[in-house]
């Protein structure tokens, strides 16, 4: 007999494989908890019976001392809440099955939690780290794994007040600098041995010709002329196409998530900023959601809609920039982009008069935003979003939707079918350009989505040339829904209860997920009733849509290679953390 | 410098003798050096985005002679460090700074890259780039604004134009200046601080020699 | 391949670069230079030439702009300097990457402690104009400046900002921020008022 089964139900999988999946009932958490040796078949069920093919988040916990654990993030492609699955595993032997031969996308996801955290994932193609390099010393994630400049275990710092005497702290340590060894380590015996993994990962299968050429190995960055950030890619050349493909990142890894567990909950939220840096107001909205989700508060309406402009405001100016920047690296050099950046430029000024900053914006507090807008703001807005915002989209459209080597530039190459997109964990534009009507604001909508009317744009191709076009439409839905926003705005308050500096967070853990520009960006918070949380980690868009790269870029030319990095469109402040 | 040549009618104090005819050279050389820096398109984070900004058109820092932002170090005159200095990026870091071409020049932009800014307690972060360059100018904010990036850059430009032609080093024989470039062990080693892992190694045979002794003497 | 979607495109550019002497010769010269055009450059509908020329025209920022923070001190009637802080710690304790450091002063013949600051240092290359220490102090004592031109040759003689540097009168405080200013200052006479009026309702 058939069952119709709603998106939005979880189906009881501590009933159907009762000896095997038990439910977690710690209080505040939820998901079920699955033995490592079951983990694989567990997954393949989930996926093929149950619809559950969008792996969206692979989360190490070091639970210390008792046990480590992996925390699996799943949702339906047609839409619907979150399945979490978890496995535990003892401290010091930490493996666990990869899920890689399942969900392509779990490849990235996985050598980070190896390199942070140690635990090993059987069965890997390629178990390195990825963004601390070959040769560090210990696992950084790991809570008894203490840093060079290590000072207490939770901010404030007692030598800051009442102690307060100011010292720079290079001086804790006889190098002047941020760094520690291990015992009896002599600098001249050390040998350099990183490289070598990666380049001798690129395989040279697939190709028999007759005539026997070698292949060269280059490296793409990570500094290079197009503008996208630290970002290296080492291929393996056969003339000018490319056989293989591997990304290397970790240039920029500034320790959010060790730093966020030291950091209180309020303190976390300007550091939020600084990950996708060029859109601020939808990673502080984020974060926001996941700590209510913990406190179990709900912003005022005023509120409510305040974020709303915000983050379409956000999602505006995102996109500007990554078109600007598609067409620097098309070799378009400049002249879209400062069309792009005039427009951008007063977005900025909006959020500098509400915020205070024009990018580290720092606006979202938990239970509503800082400051009502000044006057003369929903003036600003109204006008943008009114007479000046659609005119400009039009007429970034015009410039370059018809331009012919546009088009011959960017039409097929770099394609990502449906299936591939969804088996890699992409998210955002590049799934809905391959043909995946999956838009987080429809399909689990949070805070005030479901009030307007909006549509999501989706393409079929899959290749450069429709994510730019998506890109551009989004940006006209984007102007409908401050449209409909700023109209409907009611007065009031914006923040719920008393502002305090000293948030009260019960133990618990949560997820929180809001459709960014990039993609997929959510927060896993652990929280054990202290004022800081015990595990903090992010979802980055950019780091999980960057598996999919190699399968684009196989078989393209060098010069399409650039082109493809930037319609994938990723901000290395979220790769790398 | 021929003393026959300047014939002024100023008394002339004898100390200042051999450096009045270079004044005039000297300000017509730095003039036309800062008025044409070429900035390394160098972004490494957040600072990046706004050094762009400024290159963009409602701050144009071309109109103070950097119109071209060369992605060549050997092209380049000026590295703007925006972005935290991670260890890992520093090899590369050092590396492009030697490879530029005298008279360089390194502005340290934002609190990350003059001073570890807030990740400044993260592992993989270095606390400032001048532990490794030699920086000319600090510009503190996080991000400094468009106009402060600029309001640092004039104050380049104003260093550059006090400097002499007497005493510029890269004129000088036996100029060789490289940095060392580090190492990435298990943790960043700088190899200028060799002498600093000596002392350890030193201090710590030190104490196994001493519990030795007393070994001795007990048995 | 033809040609029309380059011609389309070179249409627009031609567009904006007619449009800039359109515009100049609509302010019959007094574009550059002047309040109302650098206004214009930042309407929503402007058109022409974006670039404001720094350093003879500055673009203004908003009040709420947030850069290093500055205390507060009242000036009285006999010139002395009454610091509003009283050393309570929440700006350092709230600041994300810790960079204030605060003692308190103690009063040399008691021992005892004064709500005063003694000693009070902010590390600029730390600082990230989060803006947090300012909105969540109690005495209104330390709030975001709008100073950006703080660039320097050396760091380690400048970039640590001591009680003397930080130190600002009210009346600046009230010339950046006049709203918050307006608003905090009607806030307090108000309690105060109320204050006399309960004492004067005690006395009779």
């Amino acid at each position: 007999m058939e069952e119709h089964t709603l998106v939005s139900h979880v189906p009881e999988f501590d009933a159907l494989f009762p000896e095997k999946v038990k439910l977690d009932t710690r209080p505040g958490f939820s998901g079920f908890i699955v033995p490592s040796e079951f983990l694989l078949e567990f997954s393949k069920e989930i996926r093929d019976s149950w619809g559950y093919d969008i792996l969206s988040s692979i989360t190490g916990v070091d639970y210390f001392p008792e046990s480590m654990e992996v925390v699996y993030h799943l949702y339906r492609s047609l839409g619907g809440g979150a399945l979490v699955v978890k496995v535990q595993i003892p401290r010091d032997d930490a493996i666990v099955p990869s899920l890689f031969s399942i969900f392509a996308g779990a490849e990235f996801q996985e050598r980070e939690a190896w390199d942070l955290l140690g635990i090993k994932f059987e069965h890997h193609p390629d178990l390195r780290r990825i963004l601390m390099w070959e040769g560090y010393e210990g696992f950084p994630l790991r809570k008894d794994w203490k840093e060079a400049y290590y000072e207490e275990d939770a901010k404030p710092f007692a030598s800051r007040w009442p102690e307060g005497v100011a010292e720079h702290s290079e001086k804790k340590n006889i190098f002047g600098d941020n760094v520690k060894f291990p015992d009896n380590f002599d600098p001249e015996d050390w040998v350099a041995s990183g490289e070598e993994a990666l380049y001798l990962g690129l395989n040279k299968s697939g190709k028999s010709k007759d005539l026997d050429t070698e292949m060269l190995i280059i490296n793409l960055g990570p500094q290079h002329p197009s503008t996208h950030g630290v970002f290296r890619m080492a291929a393996l050349l056969d003339g000018e196409s490319i056989v293989d493909l591997k990304p290397a990142f970790g240039y920029l890894h500034r320790n959010h998530e060790k730093i966020g567990e030291r950091n209180t909950f309020l303190q976390n939220m300007p550091f939020t900023d600084r990950l996708d840096y060029i859109s601020s107001m939808s990673n502080n909205f984020s974060y926001a959601l996941a700590v209510e989700k913990l406190m179990g508060v709900k912003p005022p309406e005023r509120a409510e809609y305040i974020r709303v402009i915000m983050a379409e405001l956000t999602r505006i100016a995102s996109h500007f920039m990554s078109t600007g920047f598609l067409l620097n690296d098309l070799g378009a050099f400049f002249t879209p982009a400062l069309y792009a950046l005039k427009e951008r430029e007063l977005i900025l000024d909006v959020f500098e008069a509400v915020s205070g900053s024009r990018m580290m914006c720092n606006y979202f507090r938990f239970g509503g935003v800082v400051r009502d807008l000044p006057s003369g703001i929903p003036e600003a807005i109204r006008n943008l979003a009114f007479k000046r915002l659609p005119a400009k989209v039009d007429e970034l459209d015009h410039l370059l939707t018809d331009n012919e080597i546009v088009r011959s530039r960017c039409m097929g190459i770099g394609v990502l079918t449906g299936e591939e997109a969804i088996n890699l964990s992409a998210t955002g534009p590049i799934l809905r350009a391959s043909g995946v009507p999956y838009d987080i604001r429809r399909a689990d909508p949070y805070s005030i989505y479901d009030r307007f009317e909006f549509n999501i744009p989706v393409l079929y191709h899959g290749d450069i040339y429709d994510r730019y076009l998506i890109r551009i439409e989004e940006m006209r839905q984007s102007v409908r829904i401050i449209q409909q926003a700023i109209t409907q705005i009611p007065e009031g308050p914006i923040f719920e209860g008393r502002s305090q500096y000293q948030v009260k967070v019960p133990a618990g853990e949560a997820y929180g997920r809001v459709e960014a520009p990039k993609g997929e960006l959510g927060f896993y918070v652990v929280s054990n009733g202290q004022p800081n949380p015990w595990r903090y980690h992010v979802r980055a868009p950019s780091f999980i849509n960057l598996t999919s790269l190699r399968t684009m870029c196989l078989n393209q030319k060098v010069a399409d290679v650039v082109a493809i990095l930037g319609s994938i469109d990723i901000v290395l402040g979220e790769v790398d953390r | 410098m021929n003393p026959e040549k300047n014939k002024l009618n100023i008394n002339i104090p004898p100390e200042l003798e051999n450096q009045v005819a270079i004044t005039t050279l000297d300000k017509i050389y730095n003039w036309s050096r800062a008025s044409s820096l070429w900035p390394m398109m160098f972004g490494l984070a957040c600072c990046a985005i706004e050094m762009i900004i400024t290159a963009a058109s409602r701050v144009d820092f071309s109109r103070f002679g950097m119109e071209v932002m060369r992605p060549s170090p050997r092209q380049a005159d000026v590295m703007i460090v925006s972005g935290t200095v991670t260890k890992k990026m520093v090899p590369q870091i050092v590396r492009l700074f030697n490879q530029m071409g005298e008279p360089k020049y390194v502005l340290a932009m934002g609190a990350c890259a003059s001073g570890g800014g807030p990740f400044k307690e993260g592992y993989n972060v270095v606390s400032g780039i001048d532990k490794f360059l030699p920086v000319d100018v600090y510009i503190p904010g996080c991000p400094p604004t468009p106009q402060a990036l600029l309001h640092g850059l004039i104050i380049l430009q104003k260093k550059i134009e006090k400097e002499k032609l007497s005493d510029a080093e890269w004129y000088k024989k036996d100029f060789y200046e490289e940095i060392p470039v580090p190492i990435l062990g298990p943790d960043l080693i700088d190899p200028r601080k060799y002498h600093l892992f000596k002392k350890i190694l030193q201090s710590a045979d030190e104490v196994t020699v001493e519990e030795s002794d007393a070994k001795g003497e007990e048995a | 391949m033809g040609i029309s979607g380059i011609i389309k495109g070179l249409g627009i550019t031609l567009k904006h670069f007619i449009e800039t002497y359109l515009v100049d010769i609509q302010y019959k010269g007094k574009r550059y230079g002047a309040e109302a055009g650098i206004l214009d450059r930042k309407s929503f509908d402007t058109k022409g030439i974006f670039t404001v020329q720094y350093p003879e025209e500055k673009i203004a920022v908003s009040e709420e702009f947030r850069y290093i923070p500055f205390l507060v001190y009242d000036e009285s009637e006999d010139g002395k300097r009454d610091i509003r802080c009283t050393s309570c710690g929440i700006c350092a304790k709230v600041c994300p990457p810790q960079c204030i450091w605060i003692t308190r002063s103690v009063n040399p013949e008691t021992g005892k402690p004064v709500p005063k600051p003694a000693k009070f240092f902010i590390d600029v290359d730390i600082c990230m104009n989060c803006g947090l220490c300012a909105e969540y102090c109690p005495f209104e004592a330390i709030r975001m400046d709008h100073d950006y031109e703080i660039a320097n040759i050396d760091r380690f003689a400048h970039h640590i900002y001591d009680l003397e540097k930080l130190l600002k009168p009210a009346s600046y405080y009230a010339k950046i921020r006049p709203t918050q200013f307006r608003e905090e200052d009607d806030a307090r006479k108000e309690k105060e008022a109320k204050k006399a009026a309960a004492k004067a309702v005690k006395e009779t």
